[in-house]
């Protein structure tokens, strides 16, 4: 059975994938710009951001109440709830939607918590595939130093503290983060990932990324795809 | 409190992590049906009467754990839930009270009674149009019960219910997000017939024991005091898992090349366990 739904809409769907710290969210909003301003109508969708689930995963971190099974649940119901209100009649409208991560970011994390690989990649079967999917290839050193500088407080969740690898927060972060790697590494291939090497210049994973959009989309926008003029696109419906 | 040929419990496919099978010394009796059956009606006066024999019971049913409950309620009162949405947010609160209720609670030994399981959960995404391969892998990190009574009525006696007992008919219990019918009425007609047929479908495969709920609740109430008294003596556990082996193992009747249900990795009939 396929991983994903294939491909049959108008629009196109580009998504980032990368640990923390790799810069992806920097390189999809320059993307999302860039294709703006060549016409394109672009809508831009963030993990873990339906306002349909927001509550329920706001209680359930703030009073640590998730195991792994429904943590991956929760992320699950709230990709859903973007999938069916907003990526998918954005796509059939022709939009290019742009995801700053992806079911894969699932696969990555909920193998790292326990739970089944196959029954994570079953529950996100319903999930559109990606036009295109880029991996921001990144060492562990380097996205730590970025983290652990720009911001002082890692959270709960985020540095894997659920799994009981360390008491201290930096270092059950550490770990974490590499564990999520080593997922990532293991799926470029498996899952057609372009990769992009994190370590360069900004600028330089830019016109990279922009390379490989024109490749894929060609030079000027396709007929089927829509344009600005009749499009209002908003940010995270 | 566990019967003579108490079998062990399992997963149906993909075992949650950190439980160890072997300590759920209670008992699972699942009620399930479409809505409007009188389930929940049935699972007090059951509630009682199984209190009252000495067993501690947990009684719990949909939309009603710690985490997701109150979020599902709220997400009801919209009318932008999408069928995935639903179905996950859904199995979201099962799998919370699983892990946190009704997993201790067997653990303690407690007769676990639930209105409603991962049958209403499937039923109702089939009943969208979701694939039923999809959610029976989704749903198969619940526990296979030791008793799933499905309360099985036709529409016309859901309707009565609905009528007499509660004066409206609910925009999600007439399956209004699907756009059938020109009214709640004519919607609730086709979308209830639409569930019991999926209900139907997955009696065998999944070895639900029928009751015929278009009696008096009296009847019904006896009729499932019965079978529960059955189990608890550990008497019709075989049976209702040698149903789900014959059903998905082979071919069903009609010629049917393809299994219709994913296994549901059945207990044995005979022999015990290996582990």
């Amino acid at each position: 059975m396929p991983q994903f739904l294939p491909k049959r809409f108008n629009g196109r769907l580009i998504v980032v994938e990368g640990i923390d710290g790799s810069g992806k969210s920097t390189q999809i909003s320059l993307l999302a710009q860039w294709l703006r301003l060549r016409g394109f109508a672009v809508a831009f969708s963030e993990w873990n951001s339906s306002p349909l689930v927001r509550e329920t995963t706001r209680r359930g971190k703030r009073k640590e109440m998730f195991t792994p099974t429904t943590f991956s649940l929760i992320h699950a119901t709230d990709f859903a709830d973007r999938l069916e209100r907003y990526i998918l009649p954005l796509l059939k409208a022709g939009a290019v939607v742009c995801a700053d991560r992806y079911a894969y970011t699932a696969f990555a994390r909920d193998a790292v918590r326990g739970v089944d690989p196959a029954w994570v990649r079953n529950l996100y079967r319903f999930a559109i595939k990606p036009n295109l999917a880029f991996y921001f290839k990144v060492p562990l050193e380097v996205a730590l130093g970025r983290i652990l500088g720009g911001r002082n407080a890692l959270k709960y969740y985020e540095a894997g503290m659920d799994l009981g690898l360390s008491r201290n927060i930096e270092e059950s972060f550490r770990i974490f983060q590499g564990r999520i790697l080593v997922q990532y590494e293991a799926m470029i291939e498996e899952m057609g990932f372009h990769v992009i090497d994190a370590t360069k210049s900004i600028e330089a994973q830019q016109r990279e990324m922009r390379r490989i959009v024109v490749r894929e989309f060609g030079r000027t926008r396709p007929p089927e795809v829509l344009g600005m003029e009749g499009m209002v696109a908003r940010a995270n419906a | 409190m566990p019967g003579p040929t108490r079998e062990p419990l399992t997963f149906y496919r993909t075992p949650l992590p950190g439980v160890e099978i072997s300590e759920l010394q209670g008992k699972l009796i699942v009620i399930e049906g479409p809505d409007a059956v009188g389930r929940s009606t049935q699972v007090r006066r059951l509630k009682t009467w199984l209190e009252e024999a000495g067993h501690a019971v947990l009684d719990t049913g949909m939309a009603r754990s710690a985490l997701a409950g109150k979020g599902i309620r709220q997400a009801k009162q919209g009318n932008t839930l999408g069928p995935v949405t639903m179905t996950l947010y859904y199995l979201t609160d099962f799998a919370d009270r699983l892990e946190n209720e009704i997993i201790p609670a067997l653990r303690a030994g407690f007769v676990v009674l639930m209105d409603r399981y991962i049958f209403s959960i499937m039923a109702r995404a089939i009943a969208r149009g979701e694939s039923r391969a999809w959610i029976e892998r989704t749903t198969g990190i619940a526990l296979v019960p030791h008793l799933v009574l499905y309360l099985r009525a036709d529409v016309k006696d859901l309707i009565s219910r609905v009528v007499v007992g509660r004066g409206a008919f609910d925009y999600w219990e007439s399956g209004l997000d699907l756009g059938f019918g020109h009214d709640m009425y004519d919607s609730f007609v086709r979308y209830q017939t639409r569930l019991i047929r999926v209900f139907d479908r997955l009696s065998k495969p999944y070895g639900f024991e029928v009751v015929d709920a278009g009696r008096p609740a009296e009847e019904v109430f006896e009729a499932l005091q019965a079978s529960i008294l059955n189990t608890l003596a550990g008497r019709n556990v075989v049976k209702a898992a040698g149903k789900t082996a014959g059903r998905t193992g082979g071919r069903r009747k009609g010629g049917a090349s393809r299994p219709t249900f994913y296994p549901t990795s059945p207990r044995p009939s005979s022999s015990p366990a290996p582990e």
